[in-house]
């Protein structure tokens, strides 16, 4: 193994830039904390700074595909290829749109001696997330997952005063240790076999006679819980309801998009930089056997999905609701990986920027109107629809596209999905996945029908300040024309299926 | 004249005045209805000038050329060095003998149920934004020729005939609503995937020679361009055509409604207002039969031969049963819910013949059923308005109490049993023709013969136990028509009696059309069988 060198490193500092100025708004928003005691209106703001140049240095890097770190020729730490990139966006504008959200918060509001802290772990999330995205070593993935998941665990329950912040706080630090205990183990398990934690290198070795069956599969699996726990699959969901519902609800749409989109990205990396065997035409992925890769994860996305929607109908707290159907959603994007192609792969990225927009856009409602009515059960919102038509409508726009109706967008993320499933030979699972989308009709219009077919005497008003307003139409627009107008997108993600080295 | 695009005007000039709509104040009521009335009435001009511009003698179906009124613009073309994400979708709107009478209809079954909206008082904004979406989603279903935006437009309608069912309709509104909403969403997935088949299995020649997948239905119908291993290719030696052919045809026969899958149309029925009745039966059920004609019959041509004899079972099935339901009910609105079950059976039974006689029945059947249904249901809610209540039994002699009303309606019911001179005997002649002129479809047709009967019975019945007899004194007050309620049923009525004089020049419209329809289907069949021998 080469020694790394000086040139190499500055190189290598130049390439993370974006990284290396999320670190610097975070050490600026602590100071600023510190100094500015009195005064922590500036902290969002140095945010929304800190995150717009990070996305300039981001947006240089577009197209180019180097590795980072170098730990021999061909063998790095990190790989800044488009693939990363794209989740990189999609990280950056839901913080974005997380931090104004958190401005019109109450809840956040409420905690305002606290919000260095807030904005802090913010930050310390985004860094989490964004070495996530990029790691090409199963130690630097563990760091950087355990850098997002100890400071999600700390935001979950950023109001103190509230009993379910706490409760929602400490269920997802046991089920968070645990999970990333045990994949841990199961990295150190690999590590054991291979010699070696980096994913292009335990992928060159993996065709050795030194892979045991079995204790190659265990090791396997339990870094899989590690992933599956961060994307909220079944099996590993079960922390995902009770958390969405008790944290504050900036923190649980970061966690439905953000935190999620991370995950997925690792889960990708992970599968196709280690297990890849070679490519057939058409961009299908050759993964190297032991285990029937696509059962496999065919069979956790069906569950995933089919459990999320069913649950989902019983539920009355929209928070809960909307935990479900991004588990369910979590199930859809499984299925579009589970394809193991270059179509399945467009069909994930171009799901999850759509799913970034819709899924924030409905939450963000939903803050606005529990600001005012302290309030996320279903029940209470009857009448909404006529007290706040304009709020109502969005919501209902929101939901629609989460269903995946045209033609709104969340119809274009589900039909690259299904093209890519009818192109796999995959008839079955579409007609299945298809039924589902049924199914969650049935709990997405329950809302609208509270809303909208059931008159309610007392009314609420809200006056929606011109940053809500703008924050709303910046989500609502996207909804809307992505599902007429979608070829930008969908060029973007065709850009962005390229992993550095394939 | 000839630039003008007038299809996207037809089709888009309701999502305008649903903007003007929206912005105009809540306590605008008369402007907002004004805005709609105009818009409706633009259309039904426009219409009229699509009828001027006409051509008679070019036929479409599957020959482009020969399409009219013909918009065609790229609107999604992703490009790629392979054919991963490569996808193209194209602005393509056009019409032929098939589509033109629905069009038609749609823009006066639009424009009277906007008259019939008149009396709506609760959320008039909301209503009449939602009523002009559903208008945009009917005629872009019927002017589209790219699959995509078909099914674009088919979805586009579910959404606001969910919340005018749900929000402006009777007891059981929300049940009825999320009911119509789950069926229909069931059969359109079926369409979704098998339009994605579709897709990957045929291959468009662009002007630079290049090969690309394709939505055009037109390209989708050309058995040149499938791919040697596409799944709904009949190349593909495990070729699933038959499978996709019956989920494409369920997916369109629960908005027909065919039996079994008719049990949400009474609730829809029932529960919605008026006008959304008059909307629903006039145009809505249209689409499954138009669907069938415009996908199925020539995307899998081979298919539908071979399943003509259950299109027709199914169709005799539709008449009988509906009949026979029918004339089984108590309430005024859910037996002429039963009566569209059994006509659209006969639009069934006209499709299944295969001939030009029975297309061209099945065709008018469904112009004459939307003009005839649409009266029915206005004469149904011009009763409730009045006495607030459906039961058959509750009324009596109205006949001497409103007799101008039961007028029309005895034009209405003679229409709807198939009197000669009305329209409605036209249609259901040719059908008839039709069904006996094929030797698969002559069993089903003559047993079909008894829903003529049926449908007199029920009818007749009602006419006598709700117009005729002694006057029930309870009714004493009701008066007849007023002149917004003669705007609605006189032109119905025309229309009604000239189709059913002078029917030529709805058979000239459809003609050219139908008979390339008929040739195609059965040239097609040497074409198809001769990939299966491969």
């Amino acid at each position: 193994m080469n020694k790394l060198i000086i040139p190499d490193l500055i190189n290598s500092l130049n390439s993370i830039l974006p990284e290396i100025v999320l670190s610097f708004t975070l050490v600026a928003i602590i100071l600023s904390d510190l100094i500015f005691h009195k005064n922590k209106k500036y902290l969002p703001y140095i945010s929304l700074i800190g995150l717009i140049i990070t996305f300039v240095f981001l947006i240089n890097q577009f197209g180019k595909s180097d590795p980072a770190f170098p730990v021999s020729s061909q063998l790095s730490l990190l790989s800044l290829d488009p693939f990363s990139l794209f989740f990189k966006v999609i990280i950056l504008v839901s913080s974005f749109l997380i931090v104004l959200f958190s401005i019109s918060s109450k809840e956040i509001e409420s905690g305002s001696n606290r919000h260095g802290e807030y904005y802090g772990l913010l930050f310390g999330m985004i860094i989490g997330m964004f070495f996530m995205i990029s790691a090409n070593d199963l130690i630097l993935i563990y760091l950087s997952l355990e850098l997002l998941s100890l400071s999600s665990y700390i935001l979950a329950g950023f109001v103190k005063t509230s009993l379910r912040n706490s409760e929602a706080s400490l269920k997802y630090l046991i089920y968070g240790a645990a999970s990333s205990g045990i994949m841990l183990f199961g990295i150190s398990i690999l590590y054991g076999i291979f010699g070696s934690t980096n994913l292009q290198e335990i992928n060159a070795l993996i065709n050795t006679p030194a892979a045991s069956q079995l204790t190659f599969l265990i090791s396997v699996i339990l870094i899989f819980a590690g992933i599956g726990f961060k994307i909220s699959i079944v099996p590993f969901h079960f922390w995902t309801p009770d958390v969405y519902e008790g944290a504050p609800i900036t923190i649980t749409a970061f966690l439905s998009v953000a935190s999620k989109a991370a995950g997925f990205a690792v889960l990708i990396r992970f599968l196709k930089v280690t297990f890849i065997d070679s490519f057939t035409g058409n961009g299908y992925w050759q993964l190297i056997g032991y285990i029937d890769w696509q059962t496999l994860l065919i069979i956790i996305a069906i569950i995933t999905m089919t459990f999320g929607n069913f649950a989902a109908l019983w539920q009355d707290n929209l928070k809960r609701m909307l935990a479900y159907s991004s588990i369910a959603h979590a199930g859809y994007l499984m299925l579009g990986v589970s394809v193991l192609s270059d179509q399945g792969l467009i069909a994930v990225l171009v799901y999850f920027f759509i799913y970034m927009f819709m899924n924030l856009g409905a939450f963000y409602v939903v803050m606005l109107i529990a600001n005012k009515i302290n309030s996320e059960e279903i029940d209470d919102y009857t009448g909404i629809g006529y007290s706040l038509p304009f709020l109502g409508t969005v919501l209902g726009l929101f939901l629609v596209s989460l269903t995946g109706l045209p033609p709104t967008a969340g119809f274009i993320g589900k039909l690259y999905l299904f093209i890519a499933l009818v192109d796999a030979n995959m008839i079955t699972v579409a007609i299945i996945a298809l039924l589902n989308t049924v199914v969650s009709l049935y709990y997405y219009i329950r809302v609208l029908r509270v809303m909208f077919l059931i008159k309610s005497d007392k009314t609420v008003s809200i006056n929606l300040s011109p940053l809500s307003f703008v924050v709303l139409m910046f989500m609502a627009i996207p909804t809307l024309v992505l599902g007429i107008y979608f070829s930008p997108l969908v060029s973007f993600a065709k850009e962005s299926v390229q992993l550095l080295g394939f | 004249m000839n630039n003008f695009p007038i299809l996207t005007f037809l089709t888009f000039l309701p999502i305008l005045g649903m903007v003007i709509v929206l912005l105009l104040p809540k306590k605008q009521v008369q402007s907002i209805k004004i805005t709609t009335l105009l818009v409706t009435g633009i259309q039904i001009i426009l219409s009229i000038f699509l009828l001027m511009g006409y051509n008679f003698s070019a036929a479409g179906i599957n020959d482009p050329a020969s399409f009219q009124f013909v918009e065609k613009f790229r609107w999604i073309d992703i490009t790629g060095f392979a054919w991963i994400g490569k996808i193209k979708i194209d602005y393509f709107l056009g019409v032929d003998g098939l589509s033109t009478p629905l069009v038609l209809l749609t823009a006066i079954v639009v424009f009277i149920a906007t008259i019939s909206s008149w009396s709506i008082d609760k959320s008039v904004k909301g209503y009449f934004a939602m009523f002009l979406l559903l208008d945009t989603g009917m005629m872009g279903t019927f002017v589209a020729l790219d699959f995509f935006l078909f099914y674009v437009f088919w979805e586009l309608m579910l959404l606001p005939m969910y919340f005018l069912i749900g929000i402006w309709g009777g007891a059981r509104r929300e049940y009825a609503a999320i009911k119509f909403f789950l069926y229909t969403l069931f059969g359109s997935i079926f369409i979704l995937l098998v339009m994605i088949g579709l897709y990957f299995s045929s291959m468009e020649t662009l002007a630079d020679g290049t090969r690309v997948f394709t939505f055009n239905m037109l390209e989708l119908m050309n058995p040149a361009n499938y791919t040697s291993n596409g799944i709904l290719s009949p190349l593909n030696p495990n070729n699933l055509r038959l499978i996709a052919y019956i989920a494409l045809f369920a997916g369109f026969a629960i908005k027909i409604p065919m039996f079994p899958f008719h049990t949400w149309l009474p609730d829809a029925h029932v529960e919605a207002p008026t006008a959304i009745s008059v909307i629903l039966a006039g145009v809505l059920l249209k689409m499954g039969t138009y669907g069938i004609l415009r996908v199925c019959y020539p995307v899998f041509p081979e298919i539908t031969y071979q399943l003509a004899w259950w299109i027709a079972l199914f169709g005799m099935v539709n008449i009988i049963y509906g009949a026979l339901t029918a004339m089984a009910q108590k309430d005024f609105k859910k037996l002429i819910a039963y009566s569209s079950v059994s006509h659209m059976g006969f639009v069934l039974l006209g499709m299944s013949g295969l001939n030009t006689i029975g297309i061209s029945g099945a065709i008018l059947q469904m112009f004459n059923h939307g003009t005839i249904t649409a009266m029915l249901f206005l004469i149904v809610g011009i009763i409730y308005d009045r006495a607030h209540i459906r039961d058959l039994d509750a009324f009596g002699g109205l006949g001497k109490q409103m007799p101008i009303y039961t007028g029309f309606v005895t034009v209405a019911f003679f229409a709807a049993i198939g009197l000669p001179g009305l329209s409605g005997f036209i249609s259901e002649a040719l059908v008839f023709l039709g069904g006996f002129g094929s030797a698969t479809t002559r069993v089903f047709t003559a047993i079909s013969t008894l829903g003529i009967l049926l449908g007199a019975t029920y009818m007749l019945w009602t006419l006598q136990r709700v117009y005729l007899g002694s006057l029930n004194e309870k009714w004493k007050e009701l008066k007849d028509l007023t002149t917004r309620e003669y705007f609605m049923l006189v032109p119905l009525t025309v229309i009604v009696i000239f189709l059913g004089v002078y029917p030529s020049p709805m058979l000239d419209l459809m003609n050219a059309s139908v008979n390339a329809m008929v040739k195609f289907i059965t040239d097609a069949q040497g074409v198809y069988s001769a990939f299966n021998s491969f």
